[in-house]
């Protein structure tokens, strides 16, 4: 029965352009109501369609997502520690759909910004008057023999899903005494202090399960963010089992991999052929926003920073990791607000109205010992036409910070993620 | 034409403030939507310690905020958000949620902790923590539903002098043991 209203639909929306075709006023032939479609469903995509229907209910908002669920990357590490299942980072669109949103699993292919028209791999096609790209990121060809089949040997779990469940299992796999091998990337990429948290979540399994065992974080960086917290950690809970080497005494890092013979190789010849071997690659935007025109030369989509909108492609909108947001991070915190700011800016600009000032907000949370958190967090404000951090704000968990305090952020971390997960996927 | 428009803009600035000061505040949404992603949609916190702001009073919230800037109140986090906005833009924030109703929580307590804490909250709280906590207008924060381990911090940095306690309060918290005071936070943060 859907199947047919959906038919139906795509035959009054044709009916509909050839009547705007012929110069009737698109906003009376399409009744008066405005269209966004929104390509992704993460934090970001997620976030920015619950806030457009919040600023203006009258606006249909088509978000479209390949997947059913979404996976999030933030908190994945505990799934690799065993401290949380698989299933408790899963979140689907029903919540969305509560609030009005039209779901669609479907693969965006392209994106006309000339017609203002979203293609997809099953065929369908959806006019907007805005749209919102929110595609997350995708791979670089930096370590040579890193391929598809080499994902499932080596895997990154740097997009949280059946990725972490291998490597997860390859951990779990894992005899005492072995060494799994994590190499981050270099900058920018999503989630900074990430690849260092994954390293003290799999450090507080082996140090309780298999105790002789190792991680070796081989560097493509020599400094990271939340370095001294993360030193911290690694002298307080893990000496010994930890070792972070950076990019200057290995030539750069991981440079190559024989997956099969599980081999990495760093820039200057070593060969390291751990029993895990996690390779995070260097990133650029997700495919569609390379598809879509949206990148420049650094493979990153440049936007306007009061409303997100792509300074390449009028009435597109870039949010989330694949945009050039300097200062803002590309964490998931920064993603959800990222979303409230466009989402505010669409609303006014398809209401006809001048977008008013932004305001941005990151924080972020590592856990490093089961009851040991850190976080870095900031407040941003809109200066000279650019985000910029608002001085005197913001910065990170004081080294000297207590016990008991370490302890609180833990709960606050756990307090955070339900929070920004009920925000963005809409549970509520 | 866009050159024309803030031609206006400007002459309109100009004319309203007498500066050329081009960008208005942010709207109270714009601003306090960005406290979400931590303190829940609309200020009603899913837990386990992140408290709830939907329906604070906006004396508290001001009151708080300034404390937390300027490090009178013991934070681990909010100091550092606190500090990057002005007088003005937490006024506007404060409005935001004194406007929010609570969302009513679950969480697991004990009943006969919860039991004994009622008949403790007559006595001891109800003055200042009106309506079994519920209350926005006695500025003393709402402390019903509030979420446990939070209540348990505060009461932490209170006895620890990290916290200013009024001194109605300092005088009450003395005279009752730990277990007592146990049974007066699981009793607020039973109260929907």
């Amino acid at each position: 029965m859907t199947q047919i209203k959906r038919r139906d639909f795509i035959k009054i929306a044709g009916a509909t352009a050839a009547v705007s075709a012929f110069g009737f006023p698109a906003i009376a032939a399409a009744g008066g109501k405005k269209k966004v479609v929104i390509v992704g469903g993460g934090t970001g995509g997620a976030t920015a369609a619950m806030y457009i229907r919040r600023g203006d209910p009258s606006i249909e908002v088509t978000l479209i997502e390949p997947n059913e669920h979404y996976y999030t990357c933030y908190m994945s590490n505990e799934v690799l520690s065993g401290a949380r299942s698989l299933d408790s980072i899963k979140f689907g669109y029903d919540g969305l759909r509560k609030h009005g949103v039209t779901v669609v699993h479907d693969m965006v292919t392209g994106i006309d910004a000339k017609a203002k028209k979203v293609s997809t791999k099953g065929g369908k096609s959806f006019g907007y008057d805005r749209c919102i790209v929110a595609p997350g990121i995708s791979f670089k060809d930096n370590i040579a023999g890193y391929d598809e089949a080499a994902h499932k040997l080596m895997p990154h779990a740097w997009k949280a899903g059946e990725q972490t469940k291998i490597l997860h299992g390859q951990i779990e796999a894992m005899k005492d005494g072995g060494t799994v091998l994590i190499a981050p990337p270099p900058n920018p990429f999503r989630c900074p202090p990430g690849p260092y948290e994954r390293a003290c979540q799999i450090a507080s399994y082996l140090k309780k399960s298999k105790p002789k065992s190792k991680v070796l974080i081989l560097d493509a960086k020599d400094k990271f963010s939340k370095k001294g917290l993360f030193t911290q950690a690694f002298e307080r809970h893990y000496k010994g089992i930890i070792e972070w080497v950076p990019a200057k005494d290995t030539g750069g890092g991981i440079k190559s991999v024989d997956a099969k013979a599980g081999t990495a190789t760093t820039g200057s010849g070593d060969v390291h052929k751990a029993d895990v071997t996690n390779i995070i690659p260097a990133q650029v935007a997700g495919k569609i926003a390379h598809t879509a025109g949206l990148t420049n030369e650094s493979g990153w989509c440049p936007v306007d920073h009061k409303t997100f909108e792509s300074t390449i492609h009028k009435g597109i909108h870039v949010i989330g990791d694949a945009a050039i947001q300097k200062p803002l991070p590309k964490s998931g915190y920064a993603a959800n607000s990222e979303a409230k700011v466009t989402a505010a800016a669409v609303v006014d600009l398809v209401n006809g109205r001048e977008p008013g000032t932004p305001s941005w907000v990151n924080t972020c949370y590592s856990i490093v010992a089961p009851a040991d958190g850190i976080s870095v967090a900031m407040v941003y404000n809109f200066v000279d036409g650019k985000v910029a951090k608002v001085k005197g704000s913001g910065g990170l968990t004081s080294k000297d910070s207590t016990p008991a305090e370490r302890a609180r952020e833990v709960q606050y971390a756990y307090s955070w993620f339900n929070n920004i997960t009920t925000d963005a996927f809409g549970g509520y | 034409m866009p050159a024309k428009k803030s031609l206006a803009m400007l002459l309109g600035s100009v004319l309203m403030f007498g500066s050329t000061q081009l960008m208005a505040a942010p709207t109270a949404s714009m601003l306090a939507d960005t406290c979400a992603g931590c303190h829940g949609p609309d200020g009603s916190s899913m837990g386990p310690a992140i408290p709830n702001i939907a329906g604070v009073s906006a004396e508290y919230f001001n009151t708080v905020m300034k404390e937390y800037a300027e490090d009178d109140r013991a934070s681990t986090i909010m100091g550092r958000i606190a500090r990057g906005y002005t007088t003005e833009e937490i006024a506007l924030m404060a409005d935001f949620y004194a406007a929010k109703k609570l969302k009513s929580t679950t969480q697991k307590l004990d009943t006969a902790k919860v039991d004994a804490g009622s008949k403790l909250y007559k006595k001891n709280c109800s003055k200042c923590h009106d309506e079994f906590g519920a209350l926005a207008d006695d500025d003393s924060g709402i402390l019903a539903g509030q979420w446990l381990p939070y209540l348990h911090y505060s009461m932490e940095d209170f006895q620890a002098g990290n916290r200013e306690m009024p001194k109605k309060m300092k005088k009450k918290i003395k005279k009752l043991s730990a277990a007592e005071i146990e049974t007066l936070l699981q009793f607020f943060a039973s109260q929907q």
